[in-house]
């Protein structure tokens, strides 16, 4: 690929990132951070195509740390902005028994 | 596998496309993180895209050459799912923000580690500057993310004070660092071949100017810095990805970084302060003076107890609660909740006043409420909820301290005048629960605290809140 239509590509991409980003609401912006986080661990991939070509002891031992770091970032990130999600997700239940409660109260005045 | 199948899964133009999937599943899946409804699916399809990328990745041909290599590959895969999984598992919602930089920092780290071994490949040798540029760029970014991005882990999680640190001629030096790592990257790209030039010039220059930027940011601009350095890493990945010819980490590097950049704008903004204002050194200087000047004020505080609050808040029509980092501090989100339910079923409307800087990380509070189940449309922004003040009966600001400083409206003088706050002191009455009489991270005495409709309740926010509630089922 042509360093020109590498270029176009990471302009692109960069009105793609402005364009879904602008939309986040103020609520979510601890997982978008953290959910974009994860997607930077794609770096990840770098680290993979480089290892057939390492040679000696220290390039094999910093990629290793690469691919673990670059993993961490991506498990990692991923995993924990699901948690965070699963918590915006509406649960009726929870929010019901206070309801019943106070419809008891109103039953017994 | 058949020696047909083999060919065809290695064909450069199934791994591209195989990388076009996957960069499409990020796109689709970040746009689903503009809903609540939508954002699990999001980011579950996210992860998948980037299962696929990891996959055509260990597919293209070669990768896996070498007696050594695939094994070496399992092992960082391994150690990094090992301690990822129980990091992510474990973490209490309250230690976010470090853990969000700590992951960024790791990707930052990464991303240096693989510019060095792309400059040791090309070293003495053919070093076209389609490679040589964004990997010097690479190295510099990512260097200066993985060390600020520690020290930015290492406030937030109390092993270095919160309080901005400053060393005389800071800027000099950190100016001095800037042009070393500029300067050396220049100078290889122009042809002088010298490993340590690489070392010590860049991944060196860079670590310390990492350091040096974020220690002098104080507790409350951590937000900004958190969501920068995550910008940065974005771009030092996608420059890495035009390196290597890689279009999958080109556009989900590039991604990252435009998203970052419009975060680390939106939260300055709410703060009404520049970003190089905020990287070159928190309140730190400006907190004397206006320290003097309330002091000056010498305003009389009014306590009062969980009883009278318990009958202010049962008697109100509207309560707006205005949380803040003392509520995270004190885990007290799930007592908040209780309390809100108390009231609640009193017959009391409550809703929650979420400044956007309020915590150490963007939307910070609406995560600690979410975990505690707090429905998100009583969560109200900033602007929607000042207007509603004029006709608030009591709001109840819980360890949140700057973003309700009306100081920020009326003094000129002040270090935040400007920056857009809740308007708690537009409502009939403030309750405000506080540790102690200390001022906020930022260092500035809150004339709030002495304005006649105020009261304080002193103590751990968790224990006041669940004294409140206790006495409003009482009633």
């Amino acid at each position: 690929m042509g360093i020109v239509t590498e270029l176009a590509i990471l302009v692109l991409a960069a009105f793609v990132g402005f364009e879904v980003i602008s939309k986040v609401p103020n609520t979510l912006h601890t997982p978008l951070m953290s959910g974009t986080n994860a997607i930077h661990g794609i770096v990840v991939l770098g680290g993979l195509l480089l290892m057939h070509e390492a040679s000696g002891v220290l390039e094999h031992v910093l990629l290793v740390i690469a691919v673990m770091f670059g993993t961490i970032n991506v498990i990692g990130g991923f995993l924990v902005t699901d948690r965070m999600l699963e918590m915006f997700k509406r649960k009726p239940d929870p929010v019901e028994p206070a309801k019943t409660e106070a419809s008891k109260d109103e039953e017994a005045k | 596998m058949s020696p047909l199948a083999t060919i065809f899964l290695q064909s450069t133009s199934f791994i591209d496309a195989m990388y076009i999937v996957a960069f499409s599943l990020f796109i689709y899946g970040m746009s689903g993180l503009t809903g609540p409804r939508t954002a699990v699916r999001g980011n579950k399809i996210a992860a998948l895209g980037m299962v696929i990328a990891v996959i055509a990745t260990l597919l293209t041909k070669g990768v896996l050459d070498g007696s050594s290599t695939p094994w070496l590959i399992a092992l960082g895969l391994v150690l990094g799912t090992a301690i990822g999984i129980p990091a992510a598992r474990n973490v209490h919602m309250t230690q976010m923000p470090q853990l969000v930089a700590l992951f960024n920092g790791v990707g930052g780290g990464a991303v240096a580690l693989i510019s060095w071994i792309e400059y040791r490949h090309h070293f003495g040798g053919d070093y076209p500057l389609k490679v040589e540029i964004p990997s010097l760029f690479a190295a510099v970014v990512g260097s200066v993310s993985f060390w600020g991005s520690n020290i930015a882990f290492a406030k937030l999680q109390e092993i270095l004070p919160g309080k901005p640190i400053k060393l005389p001629g800071q800027s000099m030096l950190n100016l001095a660092l800037f042009v070393i790592a500029v300067g050396s990257a220049v100078a290889l790209a122009a042809g002088t071949h010298s490993q340590a030039l690489f070392i010590l010039g860049i991944l060196v220059a860079a670590a310390v100017l990492g350091n040096m930027v974020v220690l002098p940011i104080g507790g409350a601009d951590m937000p900004v810095v958190i969501s920068l350095l995550n910008a940065f890493t974005g771009l030092s990945a996608a420059a890495t990805g035009i390196a290597l010819n890689n279009t999958a980490l080109i556009v989900a590097g590039m991604i990252v970084g435009a998203s970052g950049t419009i975060l680390t704008n939106l939260m300055a903004k709410a703060m009404n302060r520049s970003v190089p204002a905020i990287v070159a050194g928190g309140f730190g200087g400006a907190v004397a003076a206006p320290v003097g000047h309330a002091g000056a004020e010498g305003g009389t505080v009014r306590s009062t107890s969980a009883q009278d609050v318990a009958i202010q808040l049962s008697f109100a029509r509207l309560v707006v609660i205005a949380p803040g980092y003392g509520m995270a501090v004190a885990q007290a989100q799930h007592a908040v909740r209780e309390l809100e339910r108390a009231l609640e079923a009193k017959g009391v409307t409550v809703e929650y006043a979420i400044h956007p800087v309020a915590g150490r990380m963007p939307g910070h509070m609406n995560v600690l409420l979410a975990e505690a189940d707090v429905p998100y449309d009583l969560l109200k922004e900033m602007d929607d909820i000042n207007p509603e003040f004029s006709r608030t009966d009591v709001t109840l600001v819980i360890g949140a301290n700057d973003v309700t400083n009306p100081a920020a409206k009326n003094e000129p003088g002040s270090p935040i005048y400007g920056m857009p706050i809740l308007e708690v002191d537009k409502s009939a009455a403030v309750v405000v629960l506080k540790r102690s009489m200390a001022s906020g991270f930022a260092g500035i005495d809150n004339p709030l605290f002495y304005n006649p409709k105020t009261s304080l309740l002193f103590g751990d926010a968790k224990a006041s809140v669940a004294e409140i509630t206790a006495e409003v089922q009482a009633l």
